[in-house]
């Protein structure tokens, strides 16, 4: 078997004390394969954006171990650990900086990592999410929400990661941007060579996308599922029970869902 | 995606400026500064606060051409002192027969000087407590804003009397004592707007490319709390020089026989009531200086600062 | 049907920008009477803007007209800022999208819905403390005294979304336009929230205006949806023929959703025809 290129095991994540104190995520283990994709869904404020903050240090590690690269992760993150995971967020309007423009934020990250060869990499990184040289001198305030979305994918890309931690990348875009996006993202991965780990509360989103993926719900790991076994309806679980059933569409008592 | 439909389209240079495509880092950045400039001068009550300040800086540049006597040296003692204003002195002459109008344009090189000074000094003061404290939080903070309020408990003109008098009197005593005032709000404001985005998504993006502490405040901090400081220290210069005045008018600040306008008012206040002119020119200098800071404070806060503009 | 509590008819938004006039919402016409009605189209399409011009929010330098424009009698382009200022956030509400932005970051969730309670309704802080809690647990908040006292970095997503639904609900609004209102939401959680606002729609009479570009939400969820596009709306038709649509800018929305049921890749995008624009 492979070595992970992503193993988590028993996280836990505890924000805030006394009364405000919460256990966001509760000894949660998972692990993914190099080059494969792995969903997270599950109830809003489960802990699913925490689990992913926490692989990268925004979100403080209260117990449990998290491997990246076969290697513990050290507090605080190293520069090496940052060229191996990236993340994107969920909302494009608020990951780019207001006043920089595309060529600015793109260009941070090879500054800080003293990168050779900026101009072609930026061109290279604007070509990959399918946008022309064109938009390299653009602020923010002249992107659509896809296209703010693709430049943030391009910054995550710009350092050549191994993994990419996706939060939500799609839920902020409307169904044809959407499908853009999810299309690109499914290219890059082959042609990449990525690991992907998706939240989404999508469950359509999550399938299209990955082959596995684990259902958490008040901070808990509920089951680990495939894909595969999600479109067929099934699930051991009632929880993702529930999320299969809600994904149909809204019920109002007595009649049946319209599936579209 | 559709965008709206563009109804009507510019052309020529103004196309290029404002071209969604711009094709380098400077035309994406001068496209932004004609839109400002665009904005602002739709006010023409800025354009005008513009127009007095530009003034200000010519005529202190210029101040060896324009002014048509020595503002230090007087004229005859004995047929020369306090006249009124005439064809030969526009603002009249003072009680040791100075010609005004020269005094009031030496002045304004006095006044640029304590402005800029204080603006070069007080700004990154304010702008570095401030970001550094909202964005590092916990004691860090606590400390920096315990001491800022500490310098903002006390009303400007008092604590700069205080710094003066231990300093000495002098224009540049007086200008360390101003700035030394006044960068409390300005780490005010600083942390207020580092406090709103400190826990943005961009911010948190940049942590997750490696950047260290000092490269996420200054290239990613500073130029989002940049607009709304300019627009408060412009509207602060008015003070500035009101204080810088009093100082003088207090005998704390410029000394004589330097041209200052709040000393020359100083002056004037013995012949208030029979030759009005020795403290009413100096005087206008000081209020339309005042006044043309706040109304270009007033319009870069519409360009720069919408939010607060409402 | 009764008297419609919301009529709209050739609603215009124009944007006079330095850089030209863009027209956003370009002759929108709609009667809305105790149901729910949805509005659907892709980014930029108009829909928010629609939405905030029926309150008036519509941000400067932006302009609206309309050949009419009544809530419940009260006709909207000529009320005073006054009579404006009481019906928004008391009778008509309006969740806006990207509550994250919505919010003030520097001010706890609680205090921001008793603020919003008490600048409509007379009531004392305790009491709007407790029906601020109360709503907080009607949209399914888990554990509704943290997230009271919680400042909005600190909520997750949909937590935010929640909050911003129940500071509009507070005020029992008559009418509420909920601009993309659980795009953030995991789907049982959206199942909830939504039968809230179903409740309101059924037991009160409340009248909504569902913004969305979930197509599936809609068609389950609405009574009538008007498809956006480019500013105009190309088709009106039954929540639940949505799937028989005409358009095919609408079919093409359809289509590029990807299905749980089956795996197309990749999923097929939308070909705009330039004369859907006209
Ligand atoms: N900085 C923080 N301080 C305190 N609590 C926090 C902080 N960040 C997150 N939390 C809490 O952690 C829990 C999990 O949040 P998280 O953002 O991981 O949820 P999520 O699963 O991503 O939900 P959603 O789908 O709504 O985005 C929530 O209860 C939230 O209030
Ligand atoms: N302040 C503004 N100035 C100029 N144009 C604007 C402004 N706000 C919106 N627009 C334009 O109005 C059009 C409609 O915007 P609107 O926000 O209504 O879209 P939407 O349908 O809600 O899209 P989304 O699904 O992305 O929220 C867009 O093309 C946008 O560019
Ligand atoms: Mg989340
Ligand atoms: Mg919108």
């Amino acid at each position: 078997m492979t070595e992970p290129m992503l193993d988590i095991q028993n996280l836990s994540v505890v924000f805030g004390t006394g009364r405000l104190r919460v256990d966001a995520v509760k000894d949660v283990s998972f692990h993914v394969e190099p080059g494969a994709s792995f969903g997270l869904v599950g109830e809003s404020g489960s802990g699913k954006s925490t689990v992913l903050r926490a692989v990268c240090g925004l979100a403080p590690i209260s117990g449990g171990r998290v491997m990246v690269n076969g290697q513990a992760v050290k507090s605080p993150r190293d520069k090496s650990f940052y060229r191996t995971a990236q993340m994107v967020f969920q909302d494009p309007y608020a990951s780019l900086h207001p006043r920089h423009t595309v060529d600015r934020t793109l260009s941070e990250p090879l500054a800080i990592h003293g990168e050779k060869n900026a101009e072609a990499r930026i061109l290279e990184a604007l070509r990959e999410v399918g946008l022309g040289p064109s938009f390299r001198f653009r602020y923010p305030h002249q992107l659509s929400g896809g296209q703010r979305q693709r430049i943030a994918i391009a910054r995550a890309l710009i350092l050549r990661p191994k993994i990419l931690l996706l939060d939500e990348p799609t839920s902020a875009l409307d169904a044809s941007v959407q499908a853009e996006v999810l299309n690109l993202l499914d290219e890059l991965r082959v042609r990449l060579g990525l690991t992907y780990v998706l939240v989404s509360h999508d469950l359509a989103v999550v399938a299209h996308l990955c082959d596995r993926l684990l259902v958490m719900r008040q901070g808990e790991a509920v089951e680990e599922t495939t894909a595969a076994a999600l479109r067929s309806g099934q699930a051991a679980n009632e929880y993702t029970r529930a999320l299969i059933q809600a994904s149909q569409g809204f019920a109002r008592d007595g009649v049946e869902p319209v599936l579209v | 995606m559709t965008g709206a439909p563009l109804v009507q389209q510019p052309s020529g240079a103004r196309a290029w400026l404002l071209s969604p495509e711009p094709a380098s880092r400077w035309q994406a950045r001068l496209g932004r500064f004609y839109l400002g400039w665009r904005a602002f001068s739709k006010n023409p009550l800025a354009v005008l606060g513009l127009g007095v300040v530009l003034l200000l800086i010519l005529v202190a540049i210029f101040a060896d051409l324009i002014a048509p006597y020595s503002p230090i040296i007087g004229g005859n003692l004995r047929t020369e002192r306090l006249l009124p204003p005439s064809a030969a002195h526009w603002f009249g002459t003072d009680d040791l027969a100075r010609d005004i109008f020269s005094r009031v344009v030496y002045g304004s090189r006095t006044t640029l000087w304590v402005v800029m000074l204080v603006a070069i000094i007080a700004t990154p003061i304010g702008l570095a407590m401030g970001t550094v404290a909202g964005y590092l939080g916990g004691w860090v903070d606590t400390v920096l804003m315990r001491i800022t309020d500490i310098f903002l408990a006390f009303p400007r003109l008092i604590l700069a009397l205080a710094f003066v008098a231990a300093l000495g009197p002098g224009i540049d005593n007086a200008i360390i004592a101003i700035a030394i005032t006044s960068w409390p709000p300005y780490a005010r404001i600083a942390r207020a707007e580092t406090l709103t985005i400190r826990n943005s998504d961009f911010i948190a993006a940049v942590k997750l490319q490696g950047a260290s502490t000092p490269r996420i405040i200054l290239g990613h901090v500073v130029p989002l709390c940049l607009s709304s400081l300019i627009v408060r220290v412009t509207l602060d210069m008015a003070g500035i020089i009101l204080t810088a005045a009093g100082l003088g008018f207090l005998g704390l600040g410029a000394q004589p026989p330097m041209p200052e306008w709040g000393a020359m008012v100083a002056t004037g206040r013995n012949y208030l009531i029979d030759q009005w002119w020795v403290a009413a020119m100096p005087g206008a200098a000081i209020f339309v200086v005042s006044l043309g800071f706040n109304l270009l404070g007033d319009g870069l806060r519409d360009v720069l600062d919408p939010k607060a503009a409402k | 049907m009764t008297k419609p509590l919301l009529e709209v008819e050739d609603l215009r938004v124009r944007f006079h920008l330095r850089t030209g006039i863009v027209e956003a919402v370009r002759g929108v016409s709609f009667q809305l009477g105790h149901e729910r009605l949805g509005i659907v189209g892709e980014s930029g399409s108009g829909k928010s803007q629609t939405g905030r011009a029926i309150l008036g929010l519509t941000p400067p330098p932006g302009e609206v007209v309309a050949k009419r424009l009544t809530f419940d009698g009260i006709d909207l382009l000529t009320a005073s800022k006054r009579t404006l200022r009481t019906l928004r956030g008391g009778r008509i509400s309006m969740v806006m999208q990207d509550p994250k932005y919505s919010l003030n970051p520097v001010m706890t969730i609680g205090e921001q819905i008793i603020e919003a309670y008490q600048a409509h309704r007379k009531a004392s802080r305790g009491e709007a403390r407790d029906k601020t809690l109360a709503m907080l647990e009607a949209v399914k908040m888990r554990d509704p005294s943290r997230v009271f006292s919680l400042y909005p970095h600190e909520v997750s997503g949909g937590m935010g979304q929640r909050a911003m639904i129940a500071m509009m609900l507070v005020t029992d609004p008559d009418m509420l336009i909920a601009d993309e209102p659980t795009s953030a939401l995991d789907v049982t959680v959206q199942m909830e929230v939504l039968r809230i606002l179903d409740e309101l729609v059924a037991e009160r009479g409340m009248g909504l205006i569902f913004i969305s570009h979930d197509l599936k939400l809609v068609s389950s969820f609405c009574d009538r949806v008007l498809v956006m596009y480019a500013g105009h709306v190309v088709e009106e038709l039954e929540a639940r023929h949505l799937r028989e649509a005409k358009h095919p800018y609408t079919q093409g929305l359809m289509n590029c959703l990807p299905k749980l049921k089956d795996d197309i890749r990749p999923l097929p995008t939308l070909n705009r025809d330039p004369a859907w624009a006209l």
